[in-house]
């Protein structure tokens, strides 16, 4: 009896050591761990008007059009707005799997930019953990239009700088927010206005469905200015993405898609409803 | 008389041990291919770091692969596949596990071709579906591999297709699967 219970009690000992009989549990615990990064924070290089952490990958090419129209409480004789319309394109082009460098056209003050972009940290669990991605952003601004408002109007009179340092975070599934530290230098500036604006950025994603997401941004100046004729660029959008393709609805008070003029220029009071209603429209190729 | 009473236990655990370790080929690198033909286009990816076990002794099969590890041409539809079709953060893995009958000469590693019939259960974005397929298993010199084909239909696995797309994903995917096994201890 007593050799019996000996031989019952290593039958399961062994048996509870090659407890793995189901194989597909075996290869649960044979599966290394490996860095997970966190997938499409944000669809698009935009949310509204200003860039999220997203780069282009490797070779990949986004044409990027962008436009709005006028304000939405003109009224009837303008059409609501949409009788006057500001357009920007650009070529944004992904150098690398982290950098990304684009030029663009806009029409408002006939305006010429150019960025680049750099990926510094992407949001990863497993092996390597990561709670946010970090992207910096440089970019120059040449309006080519004339000014009326400066009595000199040389080239650098034109030329305006912006520096970006985007923090986001894919909450979950669904949510996605990110942080924007913005330093804008103008280099001729009006009276009463001050060469160099620090903003900070505010904005989110939320998915409502597979294809379809709601997008709100804010920038809030910290720079005080005597001339207090500016707003704080305000923008709420749906987007839709199908494929290669992301098409945004987006209601902002500011005109220009330029990084300068929609942080530091925005002239439109969101509240009042000085409200611009625009596309973009992203294709990568 | 202490040592024959430990005898048998003895016996016992060396037999359900070797009986466990015996017969069972593991990879760590098998590779998976799905392709997908459409009119507007074809799409492949490859998975090069999929997990699999097989056990000649019981004739039993495994499968496990992340999702995020297909590799595809445009990185943007590799965003895609993970993002909006197999939702990957949710759904991470997909496996199978299945049986089939060990013919005589593959369990005693004969050199040779084997083909068998397999059936099982595969699991795709989290939805459990009956797979019946052939697989040709191939001895040679004691190294064991395994290739295999078969459909899957995306509907089957609750894998939606927005209508503006169906012209460019294949409603049922071509899957090849192809192991080199190594001894498993």
């Amino acid at each position: 009896m007593k050799r019996i219970t000996i031989t019952m009690l290593f039958v399961l000992c062994t048996t509870g050591i090659y407890a793995q009989d189901d194989l597909l549990d075996l290869l649960n615990d044979e599966q290394e761990e490996s860095t997970d990064y966190v997938l499409a924070t944000f669809k698009g290089q935009r949310l509204i008007n200003g860039h999220t952490v997203v780069t282009r990958k490797t070779s990949e090419l986004e044409f990027l059009i962008s436009h709005r129209f006028g304000r939405v409480n003109s009224g009837i004789k303008e059409f609501f707005g949409l009788d006057a319309a500001n357009v920007r394109f650009s070529l944004e082009y992904g150098l690398t799997d982290r950098i990304t460098a684009g030029i663009g056209r806009n029409s408002l003050q006939k305006v010429y930019d150019g960025f680049i972009k750099y990926n510094l940290l992407r949001q990863s669990t497993g092996k390597t953990q990561m709670p946010i991605t970090v992207t910096g952003l440089s970019s120059i601004a040449i309006r080519t239009a004339d000014s009326f408002e400066f009595a000199e109007d040389d080239f650098n009179s034109k030329v305006s700088y912006t520096h970006q340092l985007l923090i986001a975070r894919k909450l979950n599934d669904k949510v996605s927010v990110q942080v924007s530290p913005t330093y804008v230098h103008r280099n001729k500036i009006l009276e009463n206005q001050a060469n160099d604006i620090f903003a900070v950025g505010l904005g989110g994603r939320v998915k409502l469905t597979q294809r379809l997401a709601l997008n709100a941004e804010y920038f809030y100046r910290l720079t005080d200015e005597l001339d207090n004729s500016f707003n704080d660029a305000i923008g709420v959008g749906l987007e839709i993405e199908t494929g290669g393709h992301v098409f945004h609805l987006n209601f902002t008070n500011a005109r220009s898609m330029a990084e300068r003029a929609f942080i530091t220029e925005t002239t439109g009071d969101f509240f009042n409803g000085d409200i611009h209603f625009g596309f973009n429209i992203s294709r990568v190729f | 008389m202490k040592l024959s009473k430990l005898f048998l236990p003895l016996t016992l655990l060396l037999i359900t041990a070797s009986v466990h370790a015996q017969g069972r080929y593991l990879t760590r690198t098998g590779h998976v291919k799905f392709f997908s033909t459409a009119p507007m286009e074809d799409i492949v990816a490859h998975n090069n770091k999929v997990l699999s076990i097989v056990d000649l002794a019981k004739g039993e099969v495994a499968v496990d692969m992340l999702m995020k590890s297909f590799e595809f041409e445009k990185k943007l539809m590799q965003e895609h596949f993970n993002e909006n079709y197999m939702e990957s953060g949710k759904y991470p893995k997909s496996t199978f596990k299945g049986k089939f009958d060990v013919p005589a000469g593959l369990k005693n590693m004969d050199n040779g071709t084997y083909e068998v019939d397999v059936t099982g259960e595969i699991s795709i974005h989290g939805v459990k579906k009956p797979l019946a397929t052939k697989a040709t298993l191939t001895v040679d010199n004691g190294v064991l591999s395994c290739g295999l084909v078969f459909n899957v239909k995306v509907k089957d696995h609750d894998i939606s297709i927005p209508k503006v797309v169906v012209k460019n994903i294949a409603e049922v995917v071509e899957v090849t699967a192809s192991f080199n096994f190594e001894v498993y201890k």
